[in-house]
């Protein structure tokens, strides 16, 4: 993709004057539990035309950092130390000040674009907001001159059509699409330094590319010096100049990003690094050459399954799955890949029993799903385990640990109290979690620890297949390798098949023997892991592989090429 | 860093139940005005509830009490001297009535809360888990006791349950029936729309997927979450209660003077004192109502407050943070994490 270079009067030059200077920044958050110091001593500075990345786990205070720059604390928080915009202090100036700093100094990008954009206005108008906010000299911005500028900002962005797109209202755009137009709100008064907070979390892959494409051309062809807060490591090295790790409140180190991801000097950072996922190593399919476990009894197949959610009055009904056919065979790890709306999710739970099929046929265990009744289903459960996605809501919060886990264990085999008492406990051993833990509330654990009691409820039956749906997309990456770590040490000791649900190819390729990519509610493709990860046969498999980021700027570089040339650019 | 080190034991401390209790627990994370709200909200509430406990031991008189040892009891006599609060046209103590009145109330308000919490949770609990036909049914009539005035409905449900009779159980049941028939469909409404909510929440999917019976989810997963606004809705509409009493009461629907005392029928008595200059008789009873209402207000607000992190004041940052510092709970927990 390309962008139209629209007249851009205030150029800034990469002159290397820093655009933003942050000293001994500190923020205090007052919460019910006393004090929390989220960013303890952070200094750091962005020259022109400069990408920094700002990484860290969830916790570690890059976001607060980041809202500091644009004055955007909620009250509750108080900070010290100095955070310099072209020479002014954020923190102590006043509020009418800070106005006129905010859109015309520094804008910011948000995570969520769907949030971002006010949904009963057109993205024009919500452009020419800033730009009529900032007329400087009393005087007022007329409508037709700030829709002008919208036009342009929108061109800038590289949105199609941007005269009559103007007047569009944020539903009728993609998510990709959003976030441009966030951008270019961002971009309308030129700023010299753009926030960027997680700009790509929300997205796909293949949508991200795009947008890291745009922001890398809005520093090339502007100047403009990007702070971009992210705890994607493969973000990091695509876009980054020079990043600066922080964990805990503090900056642990700052390095360009070549230098950070050759060699870390840090053991916070290495850790960390070594924690990323890369695609291509570590892949449980390695040196495989034909389908494993077809020995084995099958204990999921679906034949031309589809799924349909009913349309509203007068809309035909939507189909999430579409003529999907494949197997799922005793003790095999099934990985299933595909961006959101894909119609994974919605596959595993049709296997667990929470949505009804409505063509085809799904066989789970020797039961036909196609007219599934809820008694006749009941005991088939006790051989299905799932975990969900965020282990933080998939945990009554009213319930202790052990009576979560044990839950599945009393419905189905009305055990003593003293014997479930004893099976949770192993369990609890069994994925690394110390037995004592069975008294504590939900609350009391962190995320990964609360996502391995959700994997020893879901194995406390011994059950035959497993649906992990996203089991780690909600953990931060040195817990979720853990995670994961755990996830392919218990498969192994415990023998059950698996249903692997992700979006992250690479985490896909680490635990799965066989792969299938799902697009638009059909599966493209499907094949062993590592075939399917390194020569990929569909065009839409090519490329979501191609779009993914890896965490070696050196490498993502060159991929990035490749990337292009997919594109046809 | 400036945190003090991780002690690991702070994760295990437990909260006492006490604690945790409702009000208890609101006490103690409330600052400032909020805090000086909730104090004044209890300590007229608690004065009421001690006045109808020791209402016996505090009262001088029975509240139908016309006569003692020295003879009948003066009409009209203002206060001061033997009827602290001075006695009404039937030669009742109004003193005593006052106090008696409020075991009265608070009877009321007991029944009537507790038989609307239960018949709307279950009610609301079932209609919003279930869904289809039952939730649109009950949904429809919850809707038809809305569109009636509350008051009217009280009055009807009044005469239908009471026949006109008017001794202390029938009377007190007739208008605490009454109410509770009002405040159903409130119950009702907030449980169903929590059952609702939560009934899209991973933790009852998963429920679902372990094949857990729906009695079973209702019961252990929804119930236990879905009623942690009761002590709110408990206490604004105990003062409702207590309003819904005194209008019944005032429009000579309550209890007769012979089997209870009861503020709304002694103002109503009070009416056609107020021309010849009579203020007491009228003024007491109705303070004590405004009292109440106030005090239990007064607590619902604060709690309404309390329970919404937005709304909640909090001692400002910066100043000495007293008890475990929740970052070095966090980062205990991350490093056993990470290691």
């Amino acid at each position: 993709m390309s962008i139209d270079i629209g007249s851009v009067s205030d150029r800034h030059e990469a002159s290397g004057s820093p655009v933003l200077e942050i000293e001994n920044l500190k923020v205090t958050f007052a919460t019910d539990g006393g004090d929390v110091y989220a960013v303890k001593d952070v200094s750091l500075e962005v020259k022109a035309g400069e990408v920094l990345a700002i990484v860290g786990e969830s916790g570690s205070g890059k976001t607060v950092t980041a809202k500091t720059i644009l004055g955007l604390l909620p009250e509750t928080a108080t900070s010290g130390g100095a955070v310099l915009i072209n020479g002014n202090n954020v923190i102590s100036v006043s509020a009418a000040k800070l106005r006129q700093i905010r859109g015309r100094d520094v804008a910011m990008v948000f995570q969520e674009p769907s949030t971002a954009l006010n949904p009963v206005f057109t993205v024009g108008w919500q452009i020419a907001e800033g730009i009529r906010a900032h007329a400087g000299g009393g005087q007022r911005v007329s409508a037709k001159e700030a829709k002008t500028r919208a036009i342009d900002a929108l061109r800038k962005v590289g949105i199609p059509d941007p005269e009559n797109r103007v007047n569009y209202y944020p539903h009728q755009f993609s998510g990709g699409q959003k976030q441009r137009v966030v951008i270019a709100a961002a971009l309308a008064l030129n700023p010299g330094l753009i926030v960027a907070d997680e700009p790509t979390t929300a997205l796909d892959v293949t949508v991200q590319a795009e947008i890291l494409e745009l922001l890398r051309d809005l520093r090339d062809k502007y100047g403009t010096a990007i702070v971009l807060i992210t705890h994607n490591m493969g973000v990091v090295a695509d876009l980054a100049d020079r990043v600066v790790v922080m964990y805990q409140g503090d900056v642990v180190e700052e390095a360009p990003a070549k230098t950070l991801f050759a060699e870390p000097r840090q053991d916070y950072t290495k850790k960390l690094l070594a924690a990323v996922p890369h695609l291509g190593r570590n892949s449980a399919s390695e040196g495989m050459t034909e389908r494993a476990h077809q020995g084995g009894k099958v204990l999921v197949e679906a034949k031309d399954l589809t799924i349909e959610y009913p349309g509203r009055l007068g809309t035909p009904a939507f189909k999430a799955v579409d003529g999907v056919s494949f197997t799922v065979s005793e003790g095999e790890v099934f990985g299933l890949v595909g961006e959101s709306g894909s119609g994974k999710t919605t596959i595993g739970r049709a296997i667990a029993g929470l949505n009804r099929t409505t063509g085809g046929s799904l066989n789970v265990l020797g039961y036909e799903m196609l007219n599934l009744k809820e008694r006749t289903f009941k005991p088939l459960r006790k051989e299905i385990g799932f975990v969900f996605q965020d282990p933080a809501a998939s945990f009554n919060p009213q319930l202790t640990i052990g009576d979560c886990v044990a839950e599945p264990l009393i419905i189905h085999t009305n055990p003593t109290p003293a014997q479930a008492r004893k099976r949770v406990g192993e369990l609890l051993e069994s994925v690394q979690l110390p037995a004592s833990y069975a008294d504590r509330f939900p609350h009391e654990l962190s995320g990964g620890q609360r996502q391995r009691a959700s994997l020893a409820r879901a194995l406390i039956l011994n059950p035959k297949l497993l649906i992990a749906d996203e089991p780690t997309s909600a953990l931060d990456v040195s817990v979720q390798a853990k995670v994961l770590e755990l996830f392919k040490e218990i498969q192994l000791e415990f023998g059950f098949a698996a249903l692997f649900i992700s979006h992250d190819l690479a985490v896909v390729d680490m635990l799965s023997h066989w792969v299938g990519v799902l697009y638009k509610g059909k599966l493209v493709e499907q094949g062993i892991g590592h075939d399917v990860m390194g020569a990929p046969r569909h065009d839409y498999t090519k490329r979501l592989i191609a779009s993914l980021p890896v965490p070696d700027p050196a490498e993502q570089a060159k991929r990035r090429e490749d990337h292009r040339t997919l594109l046809g650019i | 860093m400036s945190t003090p080190t991780p002690v690991s034991s702070t994760v295990h401390r437990r909260v006492p139940l006490f604690k945790r209790l409702p009000v208890i627990s609101h006490f103690n994370k409330s600052v400032g005005l909020q805090r000086t709200m909730l104090v004044i909200g209890l300590v007229l509430t608690g004065l009421f509830l001690l006045t109808a406990i020791f209402a016996p031991l505090v009262a001088p008189y029975g509240f139908a009490q016309l006569s003692d040892n020295d003879g009948s009891f003066p009409t009209q006599d203002p206060p001061g001297g033997k009827h602290l609060w001075g006695t009404t046209v039937g030669g009742y103590d109004v003193f005593s009535r006052v106090i008696w009145g409020s075991q009265t109330a608070i009877f009321v308000i007991v029944v009537a809360v507790v038989l609307s919490i239960f018949a709307g949770v279950i009610l609301g609990l079932v209609s919003g888990y279930l869904g289809g036909w039952l939730d649109r049914i009950l949904v429809v009539v919850a809707d038809a006791i809305y569109a009636f005035p509350s008051l009217l409905v009280a009055i009807v449900m009044a005469i239908v349950i009471s026949g006109g009779e008017s001794n202390l159980f029938g009377g007190v049941l007739a208008a605490a029936i009454s109410i509770t028939v009002v405040f159903i469909p409130q119950y009702f409404r907030v449980i169903r729309a929590e059952t609702i909510r939560l009934k899209a929440e991973p933790f009852v999917e998963s429920a679902k997927v372990v094949g857990a019976s729906n009695v079973r989810i209702m019961s252990r997963h929804i119930y236990r979450n879905a009623t942690r606004t009761l002590p709110l809705i408990f206490t604004l509409n105990a003062s409702e209660a207590i309003l819904t009493l005194a209008g019944l009461g005032f429009l000579g629907f309550g209890i007769e003077p012979s089997s209870a005392a009861e503020w709304g029928f002694d103002l109503n008595k009070a009416l056609a004192d107020t021309t010849s200059g009579i203020w007491w008789t009228g003024v007491f009873p109705g303070l004590a109502i405004v009292w109440t209402v106030l005090g239990l207000t007064l607590v619902g607000e604060s709690i309404n407050d309390l329970n919404d992190p937005r709304l909640r004041g909090r001692k400002s940052a910066g100043g000495k943070g007293s008890g475990p510092d929740p970052t070095a709970v966090a980062q205990a927990a991350l490093q056993a994490e990470v290691r």
